[in-house]
């Protein structure tokens, strides 16, 4: 694609995130849901950061989405009232255990990585299930509202105005994407791709391998924790299901959909995933049926996801 | 004190066993084909449920011996059909696709047999306790811990004294090699695919007698079963097997003290583990590369 092309996609792109709140409601969806997609996106793309860009297969993403999304919720209900202060512990805490857990499975490859990063996955979940006094157990924790933002010279209120925090959301995407888009281009992200396509030539050419993957998890750990303390904050509820291996999976899955080799591709993938699951849990009861075969379609018939399709379309 | 720890203790065995025999199932087609079967916690699920059909018909001990055959026989289709396609490719593809299966095997158990939890009904003869002071020694229980213990040795036996079993052991060490040498590497996936399977639904019938049965069954001891293979060592069955029992006595254990601490204490041995010994307790050096 030439430069030009490219340039253009970008404006189209961010003119749709621009307005989606003000035509969703047109197609049938909600502002939550444009929100939603907006979240569950910038989770998908944290996956992919890893997943497409350093070529490790982590499989338990839902670890730091969750812990975002609980230190958010403890932050406002036990510490005070502030989302900006909810969305720094969410992010802490959830970057914090990527770290830990990052440390001690660097050495592994492949489906090992991927298992040990499954298991470690559901360790929060079996905590946030059972310690009751604290996070709620399986009914979640309630009995917290996102607050005003407070500047100092004005106060904006996101709490009743869905499309207010549609647009907080979107800043803080647009923050993450743009450090996300310049990491990849800054020397350590090339190392990255270099580990991606040979990890032995990467190693002979110098590059501290293990480093570099520990690194790249801590990042992916720190954006997949604020799109989850977005997603508390966005339904001001949190429950175990935000740590469960379900949501891990479902994260990969926006990736593969959406195209794993493409920047944007998580996005979409995000996009398509949340609408459809959105559509079929409202008209069936068996709607992880649908889902469960909606994975093997794609993984049967889509495995470069949409954006590699029609890449490969454009360049043939 | 004594007699609680002891009783937690033997329910920690038991549970072990059943993580161990999942465990099993899950290493060899991990061992053999690379493939992590997210789904293998649908098919246990589908093992209890078919034996609570063929109940009725043909009594506990016909359905004990024929629920696995039938879950190994779907296990082999679904082998056939929608897995053997993703061998040669990036191991995340079969990861998401037994993902999506775990997926569909939940919901159908559910959509056939209703979200509600059904009865499993034991011989009764099986769920008297053997002793008054040890009142949690029932039969069923023992009966449990030995039916494991033959179906390890079953397995075991097969591994190291059939031509399959051999295979299958040279398989997980060079693949290539043993297709060189004139074996049809297909069939011996699928085998060791339905081998895996078998072991999943034994579990699921035994565990539904103990446990009670849902369609969430197997979600609940699917992850379990992963740690069992990453504490025992990755590439080495007796490994699993001692990872699954070590950590179904140390949450037992636990159960007593700290019992919100039950399934964390897993994942706490997992971590000291990969800390001071990457490979596993029993693991091969070099198989997590």
């Amino acid at each position: 694609m030439s430069a030009r092309a490219k340039l253009a996609w970008t404006v189209v792109l961010w003119i749709v995130l621009l307005t989606m709140p003000y035509w969703m409601g047109a197609i049938g969806g909600y502002t939550e849901l444009a929100s939603r997609v907006l979240i569950l996106g910038l989770g998908a793309m944290a996956v992919n950061f890893l997943l497409g860009f350093t070529g490790v297969l982590s499989f338990g993403h839902a670890a730091y989405f969750g812990l975002g999304a609980y230190g958010a919720a403890m932050s406002i209900k036990f510490f005070a009232p502030s989302t900006a202060l909810a969305i720094v512990v969410g992010v802490v805490v959830g970057t914090l255990a990527a770290a830990l857990v990052g440390a001690l499975i660097v050495k592994l490859r492949g489906v090992y990585f991927a298992m040990v990063t499954i298991a470690f996955g559901q360790v929060f979940y079996f905590i946030a299930f059972r310690w009751n006094s604290v996070t709620g157990g399986d009914d979640g924790l309630t009995g917290w509202h996102r607050e005003p933002l407070r500047l100092g010279f004005t106060t904006i209120d996101i709490v009743g105005n869905d499309k207010a925090y549609y647009y907080l959301v979107l800043l803080l995407f647009a923050l993450a994407v743009t450090a996300m888009g310049l990491l990849l281009r800054s020397p350590l992200g090339r190392s990255l791709i270099a580990i991606r396509e040979n990890e032995r030539r990467a190693r002979f050419l110098g590059i501290p391998v293990e480093q570099h993957i520990w690194i790249a998890f801590v990042l992916s750990g720190l954006f997949a924790a604020l799109a989850g303390t977005l997603y508390s904050l966005l339904s001001n509820f949190t429950d175990p299901r935000s740590l469960h291996w379900t949501l891990s999976g479902n994260f990969v899955i926006m990736a593969v959909l959406g195209g794993m080799r493409s920047f944007w591709g998580p996005l979409l993938g995000a996009a398509i995933f949340v609408v459809l699951q959105d559509y079929v849990s409202s008209h069936t009861q068996n709607w992880m049926s649908v889902i469960g075969i909606f994975f093997v379609l794609v993984v049967s018939f889509f495995p470069r996801g949409v954006l590699g399709i029609l890449r490969r379309r454009v360049a043939s | 004190m004594t007699q609680l720890l002891l009783f937690n203790v033997f329910n920690g065995l038991i549970v072990g066993a059943f993580y161990a025999l999942m465990a099993l199932g899950l290493s060899l087609i991990l061992n053999l084909s690379g493939v992590i079967n997210f789904a293998h916690g649908g098919f246990l699920a589908i093992g209890a449920y078919l034996a609570y059909t063929l109940m009725p018909t043909l009594g506990f001990w016909g359905a004990l011996i024929l629920a696995p055959l039938l879950t190994a026989l779907l296990g082999l289709v679904v082998e056939r059909v929608l897995i053997r396609r993703l061998y040669g490719r990036d191991p995340l593809y079969s990861l998401l696709l037994t993902f999506g299966l775990a997926y569909i095997l939940e919901d159908g158990a559910r959509y056939i047999w209703g979200a509600q939890s059904v009865p499993f009904p034991i011989p009764s003869w099986l769920t008297t306790p053997l002793s008054s002071s040890l009142f949690f020694l029932t039969g069923y229980r023992l009966f449990m811990v030995a039916l494991v213990a033959v179906a390890v040795g079953g397995l075991f036996l097969i591994l190291n004294r059939t031509r399959l079993g051999i295979r299958i052991r040279a398989g997980t060490l060079d693949l290539e090699t043993v297709s060189v040498l004139g074996v049809n590497v297909g069939v011996l996936r699928n085998l060791n695919f339905g081998l895996g399977i078998y072991l999943a639904g034994l579990a699921g019938v035994l565990a539904a007698g103990m446990l009670g049965l849902q369609p969430t069954i197997g979600t609940s001891l699917i992850m379990p079963s992963f740690v069992a293979i990453i504490v025992g060592g990755l590439g080495s069955l007796p490994g699993t097997l001692l990872g699954g029992l070590l950590i179904g006595v140390a949450s037992g254990i636990t159960t007593v003290f700290f019992p919100s601490a039950t399934e964390a204490v897993m994942y706490v041995m997992m971590g000291l583990v990969l800390l001071v010994r990457p490979r596993g307790l029993l693991g091969e050096e070099g198989r997590t590369q």
